[in-house]
């Protein structure tokens, strides 16, 4: 049956629309597309970039590593000051990422409480490296794994695993045969959001990591300084983010679905 | 005396004192309406509820008792569960189901696999390996859930209203299949079921809940 939406609705709906449709297309109007290939194989485009990509695949495969143990340890644990550990493990999604960068200099840096050890003990020195990066990265994009993973744990049907059980799998067997197989959707579902999340990362990159062209400037930084400096270059790499952006939500519309 | 659970099972607000006892080779029946408990007591002899108190032992080896905190974890008891809703595991073939409990317990593939295509002959489903068990009707369902329990050979079988979840016409195909089986069957069987006939047909005795 097909509902009827009022007038008025459909203006507020389409001025919405329009609010973010329109900053995204006047990139698309304003990029110098005839310099275009040019500016794409600059050095130091191509640098940022690639920096950019392999920090925020290594961020994304990271984050599912330890983000899906740590999905299903809050879903299926039944341990007293979970609901605590849960609301920790998420406060990167809501914290400002420039304070995410202060928090991981603080325990990272080389008077940070770990830090300060990892340097004193093996000369170990994390800020302001590509690993930086990554941790920056690894720090915003997991919780968001975290929460569709563990959503996906939580719906997931816990007869079948009583039934592995019963035929004599092990808790651990049941975990990779059963409950994971049935996550499946929901884990590239979090994937894609870690990585698009990683790929955007900012504030708390440009804190930790700083960024040094050819080291640590990932895309966005690159976009960032360029402002100023170069426009038309930093609309052509931030054209280039909306289209990995897009691409990725192309890609994993039919996930999105399937994960709902 | 191969089953014995003499105790009070329960689950939330359900409590129920239970004593029975079933011998190798016999069925024990557990009729009763909707709701009086009846899946609770195969839940809590597979391990997956606890009893609230008493004892639940197979053969020599107690697997269950509050008292003396005796607790034989759901992988580790030699039963196999044959549940109301079937559970599948969808993602798998017909012939990893039915694997799946002897892989589980260290059983080699090509042996386990072997196992299982005899077992799924036996219930008269020769060329299902590799079909998947959404793609198969309930009643064929119940058959794959059926070669899965026993295919682990285990002391103690439980049959939760094997008959309720098919339609009509594979219904009498089980009801030729099921005697079969069991007449075949060296253990312990607790039956579950809310239908005096199949009771009659399975049943060498009876309690009620």
């Amino acid at each position: 049956m097909k509902q009827r939406t009022s007038p008025s609705l459909k203006v507020i709906a389409g001025i919405a629309a329009a609010f973010i449709a329109l900053p995204l297309l006047s990139i698309l109007v304003r990029t110098p597309w005839s310099d275009l290939g040019d500016m794409l194989s600059q050095k130091s485009t191509r640098q940022a970039l690639t920096i950019s990509l392999q920090t925020s695949v290594i961020a994304a495969l990271i984050s599912c590593l330890f983000g899906v143990p740590l999905a299903w340890l809050l879903a299926r644990s039944r341990t007293r000051g979970l609901s605590a550990l849960r609301v920790v493990c998420i406060t990167p999604m809501v914290l400002p990422p420039v304070v995410g960068g202060i928090a991981l200099l603080t325990a990272f840096g080389r008077q940070g409480l770990v830090g300060r050890f990892l340097y004193d003990w093996w000369d170990v020195s994390l800020p302001f490296t590509r690993t930086a990066v990554v941790m920056a990265q690894v720090f915003v994009a997991m919780p968001f794994l975290v929460l569709a993973v563990e959503a996906s744990f939580r719906q997931s049907d816990k007869g079948l695993e009583e039934a592995a059980r019963t035929m004599g799998a092990s808790p651990s067997r049941v975990f990779f045969t059963i409950a994971l197989p049935a996550a499946r959707p929901a884990i590239i579902a979090g994937l894609a959001l870690a990585w698009a999340r990683s790929l955007g990362e900012f504030g708390a990159s440009i804190t930790f990591a700083g960024s040094f062209p050819g080291r640590t400037q990932t895309l966005p930084m690159a976009v960032y300084e360029l402002v100023s400096v170069d426009y038309r270059l930093s609309l052509v790499l931030s054209l280039v983010l909306i289209f990995i952006s897009v691409a990725v939500l192309a890609a994993m519309r039919d996930r999105w679905m399937v994960g709902r | 005396m191969t089953l014995s659970l003499n105790g009070i099972v329960g689950r939330g607000e359900f409590e129920r004192m239970l004593d029975i006892s079933v011998a190798d080779g016999e069925v024990l029946a557990i009729t009763g309406p909707n709701g009086s408990g009846k899946s609770t007591v195969i839940h809590t002899i597979a391990g997956l509820i606890p009893l609230r108190s008493g004892k639940l032992q197979s053969d020599d080896t107690t697997w269950d008792e509050p008292a003396t905190n005796t607790w034989i974890a759901s992988e580790n008891r030699t039963c196999a569960v044959v549940f109301q809703d079937i559970r599948l595991f969808a993602h798998m073939s017909v012939i990893s189901n039915v694997a799946y409990g002897l892989r589980a317990r260290g059983v080699r593939k090509d042996e386990a696999l072997s196992r299982s295509e005899t077992l799924l002959a036996r219930v008269g489903l020769t060329s299902f390996s590799n079909r998947r068990p959404n793609d198969i009707s309930g009643g064929e369902r119940q058959r794959v859930a059926l070669a899965r329990a026993l295919v682990l050979e285990p002391r103690v079988l439980l049959l939760d209203e094997p008959l309720s979840a098919v339609d009509a016409a594979s219904r009498s195909g089980l009801h030729e299949l099921l005697p079969e089986l069991l007449a075949g069957f060296a253990g312990s069987t607790v039956l579950v079921s809310h239908d005096p006939a199949d009771v009659e047909a399975l049943a060498s005795a009876t309690i009620g809940l």
